[in-house]
């Protein structure tokens, strides 16, 4: 009795709560996951000292659960995405996914005192897929910009592109998966890419 | 077009002496057509960036006191201010060319002679301006990729830039040579103790070093060109 009241209060609240979370707007979603990620990091003076376990923590925490690494993979393999059976695109996603990681693990090591600024999206409310604009700040040095490519999923705003002072990490990949499908097959890539994530750990 | 004149005959002298031994990867793209040389260039520049360059900017940025490098990035991003002002007046940019010389004026008469850069603590916008994008801007096509040694990666266009650049610098015209030379010297350390770090990531990101260069290359100068706002790009399957 009591464990279906419970139950029953637990839905109850998914359902006031579910909505809500999804209504968060892409650029209330960078805001907050930037401003968790870098509480995170500023908390933990093990971070600071480039410990790559407690980064990776961090990351597997705050920023995956944002990304959409099933949609990112697509884009940055283009055409050759639809000669890929369903367990090769899991398989892709999977290893990119783990690229992505490391290389975030060095970036954040590099943290020191940035602040991040997102900018106030303006977009249509039925829109799917946005960019949402923010720009890191350091003091005395030129600021940066970061835009994040988003697309709306049940689970809320997901980014599936990250463009850095206008470089789009989908269009550099683009062209890394092709020349590797291109010389070795879908297989080929995947291999190239487990390789590369087996070799030197994220330093 | 002085750069392409120069270094065609070479380009296609390299890439007949290697269709013998053509790699899997190599095929020249509508952006890269000289790629089979570039990666040649590529290759001979890893050893060169890997024994030398780099063990010199590790020794630089362990000896010389962050102040101090400070400073001397400082110095010649003052520099770089002067021609940052050109460009923007060149390309017809008033609000940017006033910034610049500002930055220019407040840093060399306050900062001694740009050591230090007050017009940054001011809040006063650095405009990134350079010969490439002033030639891009009135409608000079990028031309051909090229990565040359020493020198990393450019666009015909942007290669032309520095030629300009360095011909006009007042450094080159230093009359006690050996000052002249270290100032190159100390100008080109600089240039890659910054991008030391971007280049460590790169390192681990990419599948294919050469590729992601490129890529990562030409975007930003496209995104730079347009001032941040590149018109929409096909999808490049190609």
């Amino acid at each position: 009795m009591r464990r279906s009241i419970r139950i029953a209060a637990l839905s109850l609240f998914a359902l006031i709560a579910l909505p809500a979370f999804a209504q968060e707007s892409p650029d209330q979603t960078v805001k907050r996951v930037s401003e968790e990620t870098v509480q995170a990091i500023k908390a933990d003076p093990k971070i600071i000292a480039g410990d790559p376990a407690r980064i990776r923590e961090v990351i597997e925490q705050k920023l995956l659960p944002n990304f959409d690494f099933m949609r990112m993979t697509a884009l940055a393999m283009g055409r050759n995405w639809k000669q890929t059976t369903p367990e090769q695109q899991k398989r892709l996603a999977d290893e990119f996914r783990t690229l992505l990681v490391r290389t975030y693990s060095n970036a954040l090591t590099q943290y020191r005192d940035e602040k991040i600024e997102v900018r106030p999206l303006r977009a249509d409310a039925n829109a799917t897929e946005v960019t949402v604009r923010s720009e890191v700040v350091r003091p005395g040095r030129p600021p940066v910009q970061i835009d994040y490519g988003m697309t709306k999923t049940p689970q809320g705003w997901k980014a599936y592109d990250v463009i850095v002072g206008g470089v789009s990490l989908v269009t550099n990949y683009r062209d890394e998966f092709n020349e590797q499908v291109k010389a070795g097959g879908v297989d080929g890539l995947i291999k190239t890419l487990a390789d590369k994530n087996r070799a030197a750990p994220a330093k | 077009m002085m750069i392409p004149r120069f270094v065609l005959p070479i380009a296609l002298a390299a890439a007949l002496a290697l269709s013998g031994c053509a790699t899997t990867s190599g095929a020249p793209t509508r952006a890269d057509p000289l790629e089979p040389f570039n990666r040649v260039m590529f290759k001979i520049n890893e050893p060169i960036d890997r024994d030398i360059i780099l063990p010199g900017v590790r020794a630089y940025n362990e000896t010389v006191h962050p102040v101090v490098r400070q400073m001397i990035s400082n110095f010649f991003g003052n520099l770089d201010d002067m021609f940052g002002a050109l460009n923007s007046a060149l390309q017809g940019k008033k609000e940017k060319a006033a910034n610049d010389l500002g930055r220019v004026i407040v840093n060399t008469m306050f900062g001694l002679g740009g050591l230090i850069d007050f017009a940054s603590e001011a809040n006063i916008p650095r405009s990134d301006e350079d010969f490439g994008q002033t030639f891009g801007h009135w409608g000079m096509p990028a031309g051909p990729y090229l990565f040359i040694p020493l020198l990393g990666p450019m666009t015909a266009r942007d290669g032309l830039g520095y030629g300009v650049r360095a011909y006009l610098s007042p450094i080159l015209h230093i009359n006690d040579h050996v000052v002249r030379d270290v100032l190159f010297g100390v100008g080109y350390v600089d240039v890659r103790a910054k991008g030391y770090e971007a280049q460590q990531l790169v390192g681990g990101a990419a599948l294919d070093p050469y590729t992601f260069i490129r890529r990562s290359y030409l975007q930003r100068r496209e995104y730079l060109t347009y001032d941040g706002q590149p018109p929409p790009r096909k999808d490049e399957d190609e």
